[in-house]
């Protein structure tokens, strides 16, 4: 069962800001969904190593050539904020 | 949160500090770790990205063969064991750096596991993805102060290889000792340009204390981001006084991330607590398993060249070389100079050791180290030239010096610059000892002196001969004749 306090936990490594409305039914959802994952544990998985991948394709690797890159203007075009030629954030120790 | 600083010691109860490092490495490929983007090296911001290294919505990442081969070789530098099969894990953090909301690290299966490098225990080997660079818009820049950041994206998706030891560090000194090792290391495998100053080498030191001689661990703190020796060494040492101090006044080290700023001595807090690691990690779904194939352990055996320690081992005790220990260390550690004495084969260990001070003393400081001894004016061929001269006597160390003078200017062939400059040493027997028995008539007063056993008195007949002979005259030379002619 997930809690009030691991919602917000995990709202704010998201930064999401719940409304105090949201918090509960999220408890709810979030419990719901590990509740189907843990009928996995009903089965007996003695030996049965994690399935990272569920495809079990390895060794494509891509040769080290460039391609062409973005333009700038491109890159930044869907920015909401540019300034000198970079994306403006907000400052992350503000 | 200022919570200390680095000087001063109270020295009640021995403390024993036990230091583990995390090094990153900037891998020298073309491309980025996970897309064709070309890695930068100062090219103007957001020159180099594309939907991957963007984290633009449904682009998928495809990891890069040469990282993954220069991982392989710097395992076997480090005689770590290499993951048959090692897969991608996302690490969840916010922040502007990171466009995706995750860098894309291994975690529990790493490439490589295991191994040492010296006296240092290697934990393990794995690769990751550097994030963007920030630039933090101040005073003087067009936004107010400290409210706005810029994010250049060119350098997120660098391929690192983070490098984690065992705590097995017990000094700032050995730390400094060994990141040396670990940077001449890499730097011979060429897998990164291991420029500290830009940044291609970075480490993070895991620092505890504990009263000497016991096996428990202290709590440890991070010292994060050090980007030269000297600050690391500084730093660790900072840090060390630091925890000693608060556990001899009682009280207890807390753990976390510090800031060493190297201009004050001040240790920082670096992020507050409630930012405390939660990444949430778990395997990257948009990359396959990375499957280590014979062919590709083979590819990455026969790129291996001889490490610095090896070859510091042979130049000691090999049979045509025996060199000391420090001038074996000092030419493998600095590849040219190693390569240039291998240029020709010695003659004999006293020729090897002659042309190595040589290499050392006066021909590397006069190249400088922009450029390799193998592309200085000087040929390897002109030393063993002038250790021969050397040794046959036919010059001082003090010709040789003005021949090499020469020669890194001009270069060209050293038997004719000795003949031309006149360098001959002035000795060849009766030469010199004419001179040395005019010195002795001369300075009649210091010769008795010599003669009553203050054999420090020479020095006036050492000058007279120096100046007769404008310095061509071998020291030791001199001595022997004069104490010889005074039968002394």
């Amino acid at each position: 069962m997930i809690d009030r306090d691991e919602v917000l936990h995990v709202a704010r490594l998201a930064r999401l800001r719940l409304s105090e409305q949201e918090i509960e039914p999220m408890a709810a959802e979030l419990s719901s969904v590990l509740d189907n994952i843990a009928k996995i544990e009903e089965l007996n998985l003695d030996g049965v190593p994690p399935t990272s991948h569920v495809v079990e394709v390895t060794g494509r690797l891509r040769a080290d050539e460039p391609h062409e890159p973005l333009p700038r203007e491109v890159a930044l075009a869907q920015a909401p904020a540019v300034s000198d030629d970079g994306f403006l954030v907000p400052s992350p120790q503000a | 949160m200022d919570v200390g600083r680095g000087s001063g010691r109270d020295d009640v109860v021995e403390y024993e500090p036990v230091i583990g490092l995390e090094i990153h490495v900037q891998l020298s490929t073309r491309t980025k770790m996970f897309c064709g983007c070309e890695l930068s090296f100062g090219e103007p911001p957001n020159t180099r990205t594309c939907p991957v290294c963007l984290g633009l919505p449904g682009a998928l990442p495809v990891a890069n063969a040469k990282a993954i081969h220069f991982g392989l070789m710097i395992g076997m530098a480090l005689e770590s064991e290499l993951a048959p099969r090692s897969i991608f894990h996302r690490k969840n953090y916010f922040y502007p750096d990171l466009p995706k909301g995750y860098q894309i690290s291994q975690y529990d299966e790493p490439l490589c596991r295991g191994g040492r490098l010296a006296d240092v225990r290697v934990h393990r080997v794995h690769l990751e993805e550097d994030a963007a660079k920030l630039v933090h818009v101040g005073e003087s820049g067009r936004i107010h102060a400290s409210d706005a950041s810029i994010v250049d994206f060119n350098r997120g998706g660098t391929p690192l290889a983070e490098i984690v030891t065992e705590p097995d560090v017990r000094s700032a000194e050995q730390a400094g000792e060994w990141l040396r090792l670990l940077r001449v290391t890499l730097g011979r495998l060429g897998v990164s340009d291991v420029n500290m100053e830009e940044g291609s080498l970075r480490c993070d030191a895991n620092i505890s204390v504990r009263p000497a001689g016991s096996d428990e661990m202290g709590t440890k703190t991070e010292l994060k981001n050090m980007n030269s020796f000297r600050f690391i060494e500084r730093g660790i040492k900072a840090e060390v006084i630091r925890q000693e101090k608060l556990l001899a006044r009682g009280e207890k080290v807390v753990q976390e991330t510090l800031h060493f700023d190297p201009s004050s001595g001040r240790i920082t807090t670096l992020r507050s607590k409630e930012e405390a690691h939660d990444y949430r990690y778990f395997p990257e779904p948009d990359l396959v398993p990375i499957a280590v194939s014979e062919e590709m352990l083979d590819t990455a055996r026969a790129s291996m060249p001889e490490l610095p320690l090896a070859r510091a081992e042979r130049f000691e005790h090999d049979p045509s070389y025996m060199l000391d220990t420090e001038v074996a260390k000092t030419l493998a550690f600095r590849t040219d100079l190693g390569d240039f004495l291998e240029l020709r084969r010695p003659e004999s260990p006293d020729e090897a050791r002659v042309r190595a001070n040589l290499i050392i003393n006066e021909l590397a400081p006069r190249v400088g180290t922009d450029v390799p001894l193998a592309d200085s004016m000087v040929t390897p061929d002109a030393v063993v030239t002038i250790s021969g001269a050397l040794m046959r006597k036919e010059i001082s160390i003090g010709g040789a010096r003005q021949a090499f003078d020469i020669l890194v200017e001009e270069g060209g062939d050293a038997d004719a610059i000795i003949e031309r400059e006149g360098l001959m040493s002035a000795e060849g027997g009766d030469e010199l000892a004419a001179v040395v028995e005019a010195a002795i008539a001369a300075n009649e007063d210091a010769a008795q002196k010599i003669k009553a056993g203050n054999p420090k008195a020479i020095g006036p007949i050492v000058g007279y001969v120096m100046r007769e002979t404008q310095g061509r005259a071998d020291g030791g030379e001199v001595t022997r004749l004069v104490h010889e002619q005074l039968g002394v």
